[in-house]
């Protein structure tokens, strides 16, 4: 699995209903979305975003992730642009019942990692049976 | 026969080259059209780079997210900059997955640069998963200043 050869994903531009004030492409940033016993983790590819740009916004079950890139410029002339900068978003509708008090987020080598505890509700539930 | 300085563009013992010679025409069209300035061409190798000319040297960006710049191998050699790497998957076992976009795997890329650089100045940094390289042009490449003296 890991040997595979790395694909270049073409990054996708979220087509939104309401207009970014900032004048950068907004781009879909590519997720894991996995679910452990107690927790939901999420990652999201975001290149470019210091941990102090991203946005977290939990409203409900409706999770929404918005990274700012930091603008670097590079001087001279272009020669070849393989991909555009831009900010990500991207929003999700999280079915599990979530501990909104407990998420914790961290940021490492532009990844964004999400751990969203269930809360006690959600949680499964051992059923041990008892000998009569 | 007249000399010919170039060579015949259409070969009439292999009419398929034309064929794919006018395919390339129009994919070059169509990737200027489409693209911003005309830049945008894609080799279609991971990672995908961006890369400035500057004055003295050469600036190369590539989005790397999730890679260690241990796992991370860069060379230069000529004009030829070669990029490996590994993109290692979470180590967490017994979860399920409910998107999984990310894919890890290996990567080798080669880029070739307009001119020689200086192997041993080269300059790499990575910060928030994206990688910067400076190239710094060889001495002989880099740009001469030439002054007109008047008489």
């Amino acid at each position: 699995m890991t040997d595979k050869d790395l694909q270049v994903q073409e990054k996708k531009e979220v087509q939104t209903p309401s207009e970014s004030t900032r004048n950068v492409p907004l781009f879909i940033p590519a997720v894991d979305i996995y679910e452990k016993e107690n927790a939901l983790v999420l990652l999201a590819d975001m290149p470019g975003v210091p941990m102090e740009n991203v946005e977290i916004d939990l409203n409900k079950d409706q999770l929404t992730i918005r990274g700012m890139v930091a603008a670097e410029e590079t001087e001279g002339t272009v020669l070849l642009r393989e991909y555009a900068v831009g900010d990500y978003y991207r929003q999700f509708t999280l079915s599990n019942v979530i501990d909104q008090s407990k998420i914790e987020a961290s940021m490492k080598d532009g990844v964004l990692k999400l751990v969203l505890p269930k809360s006690e509700a959600a949680k499964p539930r051992k059923i041990t049976v008892q000998a009569a | 026969m007249a000399i010919v300085r170039y060579p015949r563009l259409y070969d009439y013992s292999n009419p398929f080259q034309e064929l794919e010679r006018m395919r390339r025409e129009m994919d070059r069209v169509f990737t200027g059209l489409m693209g911003e300035g005309g830049h945008r061409m894609s080799s279609g190798v991971y990672p995908a780079v961006n890369i400035y000319e500057g004055g003295e040297s050469f600036f190369v960006e590539a989005e790397l997210p999730g890679i260690r710049s241990e796992d991370l191998d860069i060379a230069v050699e000529g004009n030829t900059l070669t990029l490996r790497g590994q993109r290692k998957g979470d180590e967490e076992e017994s979860v399920s997955y409910h998107r999984r976009e990310r894919m890890p795997g290996t990567f080798h890329k080669a880029v070739t640069l307009p001119s020689d650089v200086d192997s041993e100045k080269v300059t790499a940094q990575s910060r928030n998963g994206v990688l910067r390289l400076v190239l710094p042009k060889a001495a002989h490449a880099k740009p001469r200043k030439i002054t007109v003296k008047t008489e």
